[in-house]
C-alpha cells in the first residue's frame, strides 16, 4: 500500500514495518525510518511511565493527511506512520515513520517532515507519571518552530 | 444536536468527556464556546484559555466556522504526541 497509518495500543515491530516498505518494491532505492521512544527524564522530572490519549477518528485522519502530503511533495513510493496510545514505560517505542523513495534525500526529508507535522497536528496528549505525581506534558514552542522549514 | 467532545487536561478540568448542544443554541464555533462558558465555574475559566484548539468534524477549525446539527466538535489543549 502506498500509504498506511496505524494508531494502536500494542508495540510495533520495526522489522515488520520495514518489510512493508520494501515488499515487491524495486522502484524505490532509498528507505528512511525514524523511531521515537519514551525517555526516562523530561523537564526536571524523572518519568516512571506515560499515558497517551488520542482522539479516535481524527487521529487516523490527520496521520493519513500528513503521509499523503509527504508522498506528494517527495514523490514517495510508500509512506507509513504508526503511533501508539495507552500506557508506555521508559524505553518503549511510541512512534514509527517510514518513507521509501527512488533517492535518499526524498526519503530522509519526508521522514523529518512527517515527524514535524505529527508533533504539532496529530491529536495525541501525553501525561507523565513521576515521583511528584501526574502531569500533562506542555506543548513546546520549538516543535511549532520546526514547521517553518517546510 | 451538536456533539461536543473534550480531551486530555481539558476533559479532566471539566470532569466531562462529551456533551450535546441543541443546534439552535449557536451557529459558529465561537458561539458554541460562549454557550458552554455560560455553564459557569470551571467551564468559564477552562474555555477562556486562548491556547485551546478546536476541531469540527475531525479537522482543525476556526472560531468563525459554522456549526449545525449532526456536527462533531472537539475542544482540546495543544497536542503533544510523537
Amino acid at each position: 500500500m502506498a500509504i498506511a497509518v496505524s494508531v494502536q495500543r500494542e508495540a510495533f515491530d520495526v522489522a515488520a514495518e520495514y518489510a512493508q516498505l520494501r515488499r515487491d518494491n524495486s522502484a524505490d532505492g532509498a528507505t528512511a525510518m525514524f523511531v521515537g521512544s519514551v525517555r526516562d527524564f523530561n523537564v526536571a522530572q524523572s518519568v516512571a511511565h506515560l499515558e497517551l490519549e488520542h482522539y479516535p477518528g481524527m487521529t487516523e485522519k490527520v496521520l493519513r493527511e500528513i503521509a499523503g502530503e509527504a508522498r506528494q511533495r517527495w514523490q514517495l513510493g510508500r509512506a507509513r506512520i504508526v503511533h501508539r496510545f495507552g500506557r508506555l514505560d521508559p524505553g518503549e517505542d511510541i512512534v514509527f515513520v517510514g518513507a521509501a523513495a527512488p533517492h535518499r534525500q526524498a526519503a530522509l526529508d519526508a521522514c523529518a517532515f512527517m515527524m514535524d507535522f505529527l508533533k504539532t497536528r496529530a491529536p495525541f496528549w501525553k501525561k507523565e507519571s513521576g515521583p511528584d505525581g501526574e502531569r500533562w506534558v506542555e506543548a513546546r514552542e520549538s516543535d511549532r518552530d520546526a514547521l517553518r522549514r517546510w | 444536536m451538536i456533539r461536543v467532545l473534550f480531551f486530555a487536561g481539558l476533559r479532566e478540568r471539566l470532569q466531562c468527556a462529551e456533551v450535546s448542544v441543541p443546534a439552535s443554541e449557536c451557529s459558529t464555533l465561537a458561539e458554541l464556546r460562549s454557550h458552554l462558558s455560560e455553564r459557569g465555574g470551571e467551564w468559564r475559566s477552562a474555555l477562556a484559555d486562548d491556547k485551546l484548539q478546536m476541531a469540527l468534524n475531525r479537522s482543525v477549525a476556526e472560531p468563525h466556522s459554522a456549526v449545525d446539527g449532526g456536527d462533531e466538535v472537539a475542544f482540546f489543549p495543544p497536542v503533544t504526541g510523537g
